[in-house]
């Protein structure tokens, strides 16, 4: 945003007058896009009352879109935790001083990150399907559950060590003055530090986790998008349902990207040291689906 | 071992992948496009393309893909039947293209802005010092600066659209890789586990080197300051 300030002068009369012309045309071009979009919709009697109408009754919140929403923050909840909890593991293990242990957690995170989500999500949903090892019913949010934790553990991890990478190195001096071994300095001194200064870029990883649970739709999981779709083909209202849906979906997401926006301001204060690896990994983590 | 050959004969995998390969291809072109734009809008001194850029980043950004490729499959294609093309399977391949190009241009924008902000003032200031107004100085002097502070994200961005180029299987492209793998355990659950590390290992063979190019030219390209 910075630069926004700069890339034009403080306007003055024919540059406000020239501004404002450029304000009218570019709302018209976009009031004219929206209008396009609306009368294609309304062209197919996509705007029509019955088609909205169901979202005003009671009975297509009860049984259609809370219990896909309920489902969707089910597997997104469970693997938030579990993703933390494997990140922590994996991104410690990346930052051990063994060597070999080093490497397993390198080569196990480079290699999660690499594989498409939905590939691990069909892969566990058959293999567990035809191993018998769970409940049929069961093998959809275990499937889903599973290949979010292992590609975002996989992030989180990599988030934990730019994290303790960014700390000032007089952190690890200091523990290791007090007398802490280099393990106990890690877990008990740079790891909250870096997880706090993290914390911006691991609730962007969480709308991450949000967002694919929708994936879960192509692996018959009964998610909201599973949920509104068979809505939508019940009422014969696909697109209005499919509407509904992504607003739900824009409204949490939106909100947890607010909240992570005001955190990185906040602990931009509390958060004193060299921070090039965090900026460099909110970046990272934007582009992650 | 010999079971596990036989595979290849019966069904085509790099033919699943080519076709990941050109979603890829022609999702990153119009993405980038539109994501350029976006970032030209969002960084311009004209209010109405501004909140045009913020809202569209904020809509797709926040939106999972699974519904963004189910709404072009069903909602436009069936419902509203826009056909892209006179074949079927070649305009669900476009209409999966457009749905990929316009998710994916919202994280173009951010990258290019993020690049923006990696060009000092003092480069803005000179621009219109020299009496260059915005879309001059934006297209002499700040794009091509910040295109090459924002090789690295970008990169990452054309990575996830590799990666997600498999969900266009939600919006019925089957014979792409996610889809294939999926026909190919479902004939052959004896060999689930070597089936899933084919496809892994295809993709990370794709994925790795550009990361390692990316980053590569990224340093290579930066301007020194």
């Amino acid at each position: 945003m910075s630069a926004q300030q700069v890339l034009f002068d403080a306007p003055g009369p024919r540059a406000r007058r020239n501004i404002m012309i450029g304000n009218i045309i570019g709302g018209l071009i976009v009031l004219g896009i929206l209008a396009w979009v609306v009368s294609a919709l309304a062209g197919k009697g996509q705007l029509a009352a019955s088609m909205w109408t169901p979202f005003l009754e009671s009975r297509t919140w009860e049984f259609f879109i809370l219990p896909g929403l309920v489902n969707t923050l089910k597997a997104a909840g469970i693997a938030i935790v579990t993703s933390v909890v494997f990140g922590l593991v994996f991104g410690v293990g990346r930052l051990s001083h063994v060597a070999p242990i080093r490497w397993v957690a390198g080569v196990v995170v480079e290699f999660l990150r690499a594989v498409p989500v939905l590939l691990m999500m069909i892969f566990f949903w058959l293999a567990l399907g035809s191993s018998g090892a769970v409940k049929p019913q069961d093998a959809p949010l275990i499937a889903v559950v599973v290949a979010l934790t292992l590609y975002n553990g996989s992030v989180i991890a990599e988030l934990v060590r730019s994290g303790v990478y960014g700390l000032p190195k007089g952190q690890r001096e200091a523990g290791m003055a007090i007398g802490l071994t280099r393990n106990q300095s890690l877990r008990n001194i740079e790891v909250p530090q870096a997880l706090i200064a993290m914390l911006p870029a691991l609730i962007s990883q969480f709308v991450v986790i949000l967002k694919d649970s929708a994936l879960g739709f192509i692996i018959t999981y009964p998610e909201l998008l599973q949920y509104t779709r068979r809505l939508g083909v019940g009422e014969g209202n696909v697109i209005p349902s499919l509407f509904v849906a992504a607003a739900i979906f824009i409204v949490i997401n939106f909100a947890l990207s607010t909240l992570a926006t005001r955190l990185s301001v906040l602990l931009s204060f509390r958060t004193k040291g060299r921070r090039p690896a965090a900026k460099e990994a909110i970046a990272m983590d934007a582009a992650s689906t | 071992m010999e079971n596990y050959l036989s595979l290849f004969e019966t069904y085509d995998v790099p033919a699943a992948f080519w076709i990941n390969i050109q979603l890829s291809f022609w999702a990153a072109l119009w993405a980038l496009a539109i994501g350029t734009v976006l970032a030209l809008f969002r960084i311009s001194p004209i209010p109405s393309l501004q909140w045009f850029g913020a809202a569209y980043v904020n809509i797709f950004r926040n939106t999972p893909l699974t519904i963004i490729l189910a709404f072009g499959f069903l909602g436009l294609f069936s419902v509203m039947q826009i056909n892209l093309a006179g074949e079927l399977d070649v305009s669900l391949f476009r209409i999966a293209i457009v749905g990929l190009a316009v998710y994916h241009a919202a994280f173009v924008c951010e990258a290019i802005r993020s690049g923006v902000n990696t060009v000092p003032l003092g480069q803005a200031e000179a621009a219109r010092a020299i009496g260059l107004s915005f879309l001059p100085a934006a297209r002499l002097i700040i794009l091509p600066q910040a295109f090459r502070g924002a090789i690295a994200p970008l990169g990452n961005v054309l990575i996830a659209l590799i990666k997600n180029s498999t969900v266009a299987a939600a919006g019925s492209v089957a014979a792409e890789a996610s889809g294939l793998m999926k026909t190919m355990i479902e004939f052959r659950s004896d060999l689930v586990i070597p089936i899933f590390l084919t496809f892994a290992l295809g993709f990370v063979i794709l994925v790795i080197p550009i990361g390692l190019l990316t980053t590569w030219a990224s340093r290579k390209l930066a301007v020194a300051r």
